[in-house]
């Protein structure tokens, strides 16, 4: 539930949905998402410059020479946002990965601290219907939840100084994928030939925030064969 | 002959840049843009270009460009030193907030700016850049925009189309407000922080750090002490957002700021204030000024009544 509105600065708004980091929170910021995204779309509302979700917030920028904050926060309350279908179009997709040891530098900690095996430790990763909370940080870049509690696993103590594009990692609940080469302190389990963000794509992002993610095991061989469509 | 500008020395920083790309926050994608919206507008306003029209955005160092092809209507704005060097090799000193002709083998030597950081180069119609999702703006993290999303390098040619219009000169007078207050909001996370840095926050002085860029601007001070929790949940940014991570030293967001953070907010950059902020140098002293939303959007109403008077 919408508990909250405040103002960021005098062009920007957030709508705070509580503290908890779940899919049920996650769920009511997508819905409030989609309908601004629509309302925007439809020309219910103008001035509207961006709207970023995320786990448990929805940020909404505006032009202030267009709308007032105050405008922007009636609209919101004054309309009824849950009757918004989840969203118009969150979808179910299929990433591959490949698990091999090239790729997967930090499974020797995990398994340490998991005391989960190599297969095991796969097999909870597949099995896992994921979720995406929020896509950002830098371009396409998601945040995917929720892994089962026998994975938990910290954030590396001294992040990489480069992770490789594609790396996918792992930090308490989530699962991340580097969609860009950077330093990062997540726990690199394998990596994905697909290429998440390309600006010059109609869609630029494969994935939406609300969209469900299935990890599907791949061979080297598999990935370095890989062609993106 | 197609008309451009050689790049014989890119200078620090330059871009090209315009008001920035919106509507794909939520996908990772900040909307860059100018720096400096007033200086933006105006350098436009010189030489009869709509004022969305891309430009260079250059720091500190601009660039050294040699022109062939047709004379250009163009201007520079800013507090920058300059000259022009005709083909003869006789060099005259440039003025900035004025427009002038460019003629074929003249070049343009944007040396320097003074006590401030960005200015902008602009000629009538605009040079021939792609858009990206309905903007040139370039993102150089991401390789988004203008010349494939990189800053100006040497002997890279930057193209324009034949402007045939009359060219007629314009001339500005434009001063910097020189004062170092910067006004803001309470930030979403204000009550994270200790009575005490509360009240330091607004009546010390924080100084501009040399490690500030399109990103951000890190501040040197007064230590801020959080008394609740170094790390938020992530969530959305706004431009002008001040962070301050557990070193407790404060850091503006500025225009090219990650999409998502995790670090607690004390206040937020009034608009009216932030073209101000970003042309202060390293070494300034800064004092932040509490102000409610309804003296923020006051002060956004002479802000946008001084930028249309360009």
């Amino acid at each position: 539930m919408l508990k909250k509105i405040s103002n960021i600065g005098d062009c920007g708004i957030t709508c705070d949905f509580g503290d908890e980091v779940d899919k049920k929170t996650n769920k009511e910021v997508i819905k409030l998402f989609n309908f601004i995204k629509l309302s925007v779309k439809d020309k219910k509302i103008k001035g509207i410059l961006n709207y970023t979700p995320s786990y448990n917030k929805l940020i909404i920028n505006f032009d202030l020479g267009e709308v007032k904050s105050k405008e922007v926060i009636e609209f919101i309350k004054n309309n009824d946002y849950s009757k918004t279908i989840f969203s118009e179009k969150n979808k179910l997709v299929e990433i591959p990965i490949c698990y091999d040891e090239e790729f997967a530098l930090d499974i020797k900690r995990l398994e340490e601290k998991t005391k989960l095996n190599f297969d095991e430790i796969v097999k909870e990763h597949l099995n896992t219907d994921f979720f995406v909370y929020m896509i950002g940080f830098v371009p396409g870049q998601p945040f995917l939840g929720d892994l089962k509690k026998n994975l938990y696993h910290d954030r590396l103590d001294t992040p990489r100084v480069k992770i490789n594009r594609g790396s996918v990692g792992i930090v308490e609940k989530f699962c991340t994928i580097y969609t860009f080469e950077s330093p990062g302190g997540w726990n690199i389990i394998g990596k994905t030939p697909l290429n998440l963000f390309d600006i010059k794509k109609n869609q630029p992002s494969i994935l939406s925030p609300g969209d469900s993610v299935k990890f599907k095991s791949i061979t080297k061989k598999e990935l370095l064969t890989f062609k993106n469509a | 002959m197609p008309n451009y500008f050689k790049i014989l020395r890119p200078g620090i920083n330059s871009t090209f840049q315009d008001l920035g790309r919106f509507g794909l926050q939520h996908l990772g994608i900040v909307p860059s843009g100018c720096m400096d919206k007033s200086l933006f507008y105006l350098s436009n306003k010189l030489v009869g270009n709509k004022i969305s029209q891309g430009a260079l955005e250059f720091a500190y160092q601009g660039p050294l460009l040699e022109l062939t092809g047709e004379s250009v209507l163009a201007a520079v704005s800013g507090k920058v030193n300059f000259n022009i060097i005709n083909k003869n090799g006789e060099i005259k000193k440039g003025a900035s907030n004025e427009s002038f002709i460019l003629f074929s083998g003249d070049k343009i030597d944007i040396i320097s700016t003074i006590n401030s950081v960005y200015g902008y180069f602009s000629i009538f119609g605009g040079f021939r850049l792609e858009e990206t999702k309905e903007s040139i703006s370039t993102l150089v993290r991401a390789k988004i925009g203008s010349n494939n999303g990189e800053k100006l390098k040497t002997n890279e040619k930057i193209f324009f189309n034949t402007s045939k219009r009359e060219s007629k000169k314009n001339k500005f007078e434009f001063n910097f407000e020189d004062n170092n207050t910067i006004r803001v909001m309470q930030g979403l996370q204000f009550d994270y922080f200790s009575k005490k840095s509360q009240g330091d926050f607004f009546s010390k002085e924080y100084k501009v750090t040399r490690l500030t860029d399109r990103m951000g601007m890190r501040l040197e001070g007064e230590k801020i002490e959080n008394i609740k929790s170094k790390n938020i949940k992530s969530e959305g940014i706004t431009k002008g957002s001040i962070q301050v991570p557990g070193d407790g030293q404060p850091i503006v967001l500025l225009s090219d700021h990650p999409t998502i953070g995790g670090y607690p907010k004390i206040a937020n950059v009034i608009t009216a204030d932030y073209d101000k902020l970003v042309q202060k140098t390293p070494e300034s002293k800064l004092k932040f000024k509490l102000v409610d939303l309804s003296v923020a959007e006051s002060a956004f109403q002479l802000y946008t009544k001084k930028i249309n008077s360009f």
